[in-house]
């Protein structure tokens, strides 16, 4: 055979012949057992483990959900109770997928404010955190669609509020709202192309994506708390020095991350699959009723900081679209953060006393907006959210000028080990 | 550092309490039923109950017959003679043998399917709600209700709990009348203490139906959080072993 050579070259046997093949060895090396992460990562480096975990997690149950399950306007909400009582484990397999879906935004939250407070989103990982931004996005799309399959009261209404959004554009909105839902109003149709593109099409691109930015991480390297390359000091081997390979000490801590999460998970899983009307909201056990609206409409808690600056911004002009603009521009303000900073160092280690408020304020104004948007626009909530708006855009907006006249602490050349 | 973990750890804490901070101050609070679905007993008298004084009107059109047999320890043959009159199948659903259409003449409104009703409206609710009809003679069933004002449901428990009458606030000028107490005016043929057991237990089995696999649930809950804690401690101690080397 012309490529024996090639077979003894990649080691012989079954593990020479596919390698001689297909770059089975070449990947493990470059990205499982030759990869090198920081020895300093601490636990906030965890979390973008758990997103994969999650990730695999919510496909699997979906495959499981899409067998039992009708995407029928008339038979929707029967086939999850038929999976809730009929089917062998399906509830198991219901709650992991609904609580899955919250527990992927905590960790993604997470994930993500790591990434703040180290300044992962810095040269050269401009392009890696834009991935993990357009990760964010589809996900999002994902997790909305997805809530209205059961097509309980609350995914019906949650489906109308947010898509009437795109009906506050000027001049095409209204042709917008109804190109999304296929008709006049949410209908069967609209429910028919959200499981297509919930269970087909948004998770393709989710992977996708995720291969995306592994690739583009792997391609920089991991930062790490210190905010300093560990590249810039390699031994004669050409590994860092400040490494450590991915397998068997990054896996090795992932497993036991995952032991901890599964015990939270679970315990929602097993012990509150409701969370107390925040995971699964009490009005979503009633049917979706196109004439009764519900007490108090809200969106699943993982898109309310966004819905509190919605309501914030009053009407003006007599459009609502500037709310419209203030929530999408929150979000599209965090592709533009690797030019916002124009600190000198990465890490909020090295930061000074302004960054580490601007960055305090902007997780107080995060977590207040979140609370504002589940409750009713009435009270003190509209000024809470008014303010925290501003909380929340100043961190952004001020950022050029903040980041650079801060006082920064010197940066050491290598990384800090703690003991453990 | 140690406290940069501890101010990790606080900050995650933080964030997984905060929903539910939020939940907890939320809605109108009723008084809880204390009802509990691992109490067979209960549950098999909220079943006759709900068979004979709800399943009339409405359905539990996820609910099947040999499923709450099953759950409940019911033989087939007392299922068949004492809870199922609308169906001979054991594997049927419960569907009620009033029309929504009729209940919508009748009554002005259909009633709604029961399966899930614990779940959308809460057992507090629900406990509050049978014990809260009142004599209301403006109201085309002569009962009106506290907790759902105008209710369209007559208050088919009356000849168990007697009649009420709403005790009034002492009238505002320009403010509409509050209403402070109920007040049981006409015995029913159960004493208070009695229908409130009664109430207890329907609410139970609606709890029950809600889910079903609750208690199932939760007990394999337990076993799942023993195993993962045995996991957890055996990845933390294979984690500590490898980093040993790392300095």
């Amino acid at each position: 055979m012309a490529n024996k050579g090639y077979e003894v070259a990649a080691g012989g046997g079954l593990w020479g012949w596919i390698n001689a093949r297909f770059p089975l060895d070449k990947m493990l090396k470059e990205h499982v057992t030759e990869y090198y992460a920081p020895k300093n990562v601490n636990v906030w480096y965890l979390f973008g483990a758990l997103a994969i975990f999650v990730l695999a997690l919510q496909l699997l149950t979906g495959i499981f959900l899409t067998m039992n399950y009708k995407p029928s306007a008339t038979e929707a909400f029967g086939s999850v109770e038929y999976i809730m009582r009929d089917v062998e484990w399906g509830w198991l397999i219901r709650y992991l997928h609904s609580t899955g879906a919250s527990a992927f935004f905590i960790v993604v939250y997470l994930h993500m404010f790591r990434g703040l407070m180290y300044g992962s989103y810095r040269a050269p990982r401009e392009l890696l955190w834009i991935f993990g931004m357009v990760i964010y996005l589809a996900l999002m799309a994902e997790a909305f669609m997805g809530y209205l399959l059961p097509w309980g009261n609350m995914s019906y209404w949650g489906a109308q509020v947010i898509v009437s959004l795109f009906g506050t554009i000027p001049v095409i909105g209204d042709f917008l709202s109804e190109w999304i839902k296929g008709d006049y109003f949410i209908s069967d149709i609209t429910l028919n192309r959200f499981f297509a593109l919930h269970v087909v099409a948004l998770p393709l691109l989710l992977v996708f994506l995720v291969v995306a930015h592994i690739l583009a991480l792997h391609e920089v390297g991991s930062n790490n708390p210190d905010g300093v390359e560990i590249k810039k000091h390699k031994d004669a081997r050409g590994i860092p020095l400040d490494g450590m390979p991915f397998h068997p000490y990054c896996t090795v801590e992932d497993v036991m991350a995952v032991a901890v999460f599964l015990l939270l998970f679970c315990g929602v899983v097993f012990f509150a699959p409701t969370f107390g009307g925040l995971f699964l909201e009490s009005p979503n056990f009633d049917v979706a009723n196109p004439m009764q609206t519900p007490p108090h409409i809200a969106p699943v808690w993982y898109f309310t900081p966004f819905y509190a600056m919605l309501r914030a911004v009053p009407s003006f002009l007599g459009t609502q679209v500037w709310g419209v603009l203030v929530m999408f521009g929150a979000i599209l303000l965090l592709f533009f953060l690797p030019w916002l900073d124009r600190s000198p160092v990465n890490s909020i280690r090295y930061k000074g006393w302004i960054s580490k408020l601007a960055l305090t304020l902007f997780a107080i104004s995060f977590v207040v907006l979140a609370y504002c948007g589940m409750k009713p626009p009435s009270g003190i909530f509209p000024l809470l959210a008014r303010i925290f708006t501003g909380v929340y855009f100043a961190f952004f907006l001020l950022m050029p000028w903040y980041s650079r006249i801060d006082r920064v602490k010197p940066v050491p050349d290598r990384i800090v080990i703690n003991a453990h | 550092m140690l406290t940069d973990k501890l101010r990790s750890l606080m900050v995650v804490g933080f964030l997984v309490a905060l929903p539910v901070l939020a939940s907890a101050s939320e809605g109108e609070s009723f008084p809880h039923p204390g009802n509990d679905v691992r109490n067979t007993a209960s549950l098999q008298r909220g079943a006759r109950n709900f068979i004979n004084y709800c399943s009339g009107c409405h359905s539990a059109q996820y609910v099947r017959y040999n499923r709450v047999a099953a759950d409940l320890g019911i033989s087939d043959a007392d299922l068949k003679a004492n809870l199922m009159f609308a169906s001979d199948k054991p594997a049927d659903t419960i569907r009620s043998a009033l029309k929504a259409d009729d209940a919508r003449t009748w009554f002005g409104n259909a009633p709604p399917d029961l399966s899930l009703i614990a779940r959308s409206r809460g057992t507090d609710y629900l406990y509050a709600f049978l014990r809260g009809f009142y004599v209301d003679p403006s109201r085309p069933t002569g009962m009106n209700n506290v907790v759902l004002k105008g209710t369209a449901m007559p208050h088919v428990l009356f000849d168990l709990q007697g009649l009420q009458q709403a005790v009034y606030a002492p009238a505002e000028p320009g403010v509409a009348p509050v209403i402070q107490k109920l007040e049981l005016t006409t015995k029913g043929s159960l004493t208070p203490e009695q229908y409130d057991d009664f109430v207890r237990d329907t609410v139970n089995f609606l709890d029950y139906i809600g889910e079903p696999v609750q208690v199932v649930r939760r007990d394999l809950g337990v076993w799942v959080t023993l195993f993962l804690l045995v996991f957890a401690s055996f990845a933390y101690m294979l984690k500590r072993e490898y980093f040993r080397d790392i300095h």
